[in-house]
């Protein structure tokens, strides 16, 4: 259980950009938040993956609430949930070629011997050839990009995956294929899924079930 | 399974500068070649010239002192005969290695302590930045005078003394390229792939500012040197028998009144010329890096 207990979050001072909002996701289930730009589902989003901390509320996951948060957060919770971001542009630090892009994770927790393996297995996966993995960002696509920042957030086998916006700037058969790549990586593992966007018509096809942003926001439970 | 993205053959990636005319980016590239020209012509001569001619030049010889420039000495000599050519050259060896080292010491600790103070951010930043405002707020002329009357003369006072008073533009540099790097959505994509804040700051942040961080050290070997020559021209830098350019246009001050003006033009032009050409080559560096950093930015 991924469970979001009356998150108040927000930017600095003036109004919270999450006031109140509750959210439970269940294990091995999709679970679609629609709302309108600007609304704060991003900064929800960065709360449940424990990137941002909530000025009032609990986050619960898997039975343990969480009370620190980005770097100073034990690993193990940090990497239960992957993350894919709106802009594959600013999620990819620009000096990394998509190859040391994807290993990344792996060298960070130490994990080295994976590397030989795993990188070559997600990149087929996600549809990129061994010759784009020697590229850098900026000579890649946006969809590419993309592609390698869903393999970064996969290499770690994450219980939870948060896909903020992640189809957002791209074309219809590549966000097709990435939806595709999730589904697999959901059936094959039982991860759960907390998907983030404003189309309803991909978040209905896509996940068990939708919620609007409107249903959440200033209900207390 | 997806559909593989590879293109079926991959285009070559141009860099492409719109908005740049012909003619400024022909005057840039002649800036550039004149400058990179005259580095060369600066390295080689620091490194050939005192190799070639005889070390017989470097006696003192009072039956020629003050010739002026001829074929036989291009420079002229001094007022107890030695060769200038020599002595300037050896000089400008002295002036650039007082300088490169100098702006070495002073970047890496420039970029330590403002790569810490970026990084960790909280009270770390505040305390270290205050410190950075102390020391702003004395005229480092005045400082680095403090520091070398507090050795005796040599190269190594100089070194200290240029180093501990220029570290101070890096560091705020480096800090304010590490606060935009920070907040930057790749940061968040590391923590949630469980990387620490110290391989964080290692692997992402510094290598992003060490264009910015080299291109202070190429801009601070100029400024090096010139404060070199200033400490020297006051008597407080490096000794007669290791002149640096300073100390020779220091020197000359009274063969000039007598007349002589060439041991005060050529080692001063052996200062500015190659300075300016150094200065030049980092301005056109500078050029270069921030197109780049700004499209980084925007894609």
């Amino acid at each position: 259980m991924l469970e979001l207990r009356s998150i108040t979050a927000g930017h600095g001072r003036g109004t919270p950009a999450v006031r109140d909002v509750s959210l439970t996701l269940e294990p091995g289930t999709s679970t679609g938040l629609l709302g309108p730009s600007g609304c704060g589902k991003s900064t929800l989003a960065r709360v449940a993956a424990l990137l941002h901390r909530p000025d009032r509320g609990t986050l619960v996951l898997d039975g343990t609430p969480v009370t620190r948060w980005r770097h100073r957060a034990p690993r193990e919770q940090r990497t239960a949930v992957g993350v894919v971001f709106q802009q594959p542009r600013l999620a990819a630090d620009p000096r990394l070629p998509l190859h040391d892009l994807i290993a990344e994770p792996l060298r960070a927790c130490g994990r080295r011997p994976e590397v030989r393996t795993r990188v070559p297995e997600l990149a087929g996966r996600v549809g990129l050839g061994a010759d784009l993995l020697g590229r850098r960002p900026h000579e890649v696509s946006d969809g590419q990009l993309q592609r390698a920042c869903l393999a970064r957030a996969l290499v770690l086998r994450p219980r939870w995956l948060v896909c903020d916006e992640m189809t957002a700037m791209l074309d219809a058969s590549t966000a097709a294929a990435l939806v595709g790549v999730v589904e697999e990586y959901r059936a094959d593992t039982g991860a759960g899924l907390l998907a983030v966007g404003h189309d309803p018509v991909l978040l209905e096809r896509w996940c068990d079930r939708t919620v609007h942003w409107s249903e959440l926001a200033g209900r207390t439970p | 399974m997806a559909e593989p993205a590879t293109p079926p053959e991959a285009a070559p990636v141009w860099r492409t500068r719109p908005g740049r005319t012909a003619g400024a980016a022909g005057t840039r590239t002649l800036r550039v070649r004149l400058s990179a020209a005259l580095v060369l012509a600066t390295v080689l001569a620091v490194l050939l010239v005192p190799a070639l001619v005889p070390l017989d030049r470097q006696a003192v010889d009072l039956a020629s002192k003050l010739l002026p420039p001829s074929w036989d000495h291009p420079f002229g000599t001094d007022e107890v005969g030695r060769d200038l050519l020599l002595r300037s050259v050896h000089g400008l060896r002295v002036s650039l290695l007082v300088g490169v080292v100098a702006a070495l010491v002073a970047t890496v600790a420039g970029t330590a302590v403002g790569a810490a103070a970026g990084a960790l951010g909280g009270w770390t930043d505040r305390l270290l930045m205050r410190l950075v405002d102390t020391f702003s707020a004395v005229p480092h002329l005045l400082l680095g005078v403090l520091v070398v009357a507090l050795f005796r003369p040599g190269v190594w006072p100089v070194v200290v003394s240029v180093a501990l008073t220029h570290w101070l533009s890096t560091a705020r540099i480096v800090r304010a390229e590490m606060l935009s790097l920070r907040s930057r959505p790749f940061v968040d994509a590391a923590l949630s792939g469980g990387a620490s804040r110290f391989r964080i700051t290692l692997r992402h942040l510094v290598p992003g500012v060490l264009p910015q961080a080299g291109l202070a050290a190429v801009l601070m070997i100029p400024h090096a040197m010139w404060h070199e020559s200033a400490l020297s021209f006051l008597g407080l830098g490096l000794p007669a028998h290791e002149a640096s350019l300073g100390t020779l246009v220091q020197n000359a001050r009274g063969p000039l009144l007598a007349g002589a003006w060439w041991p005060t033009l050529f080692p001063g032009l052996l200062l500015i010329v190659p300075t300016l050409a150094l200065a030049g080559l980092a301005a056109a560096w500078r050029d270069r890096l921030s197109p780049r950093t700004r499209s980084e930015l925007m894609l």
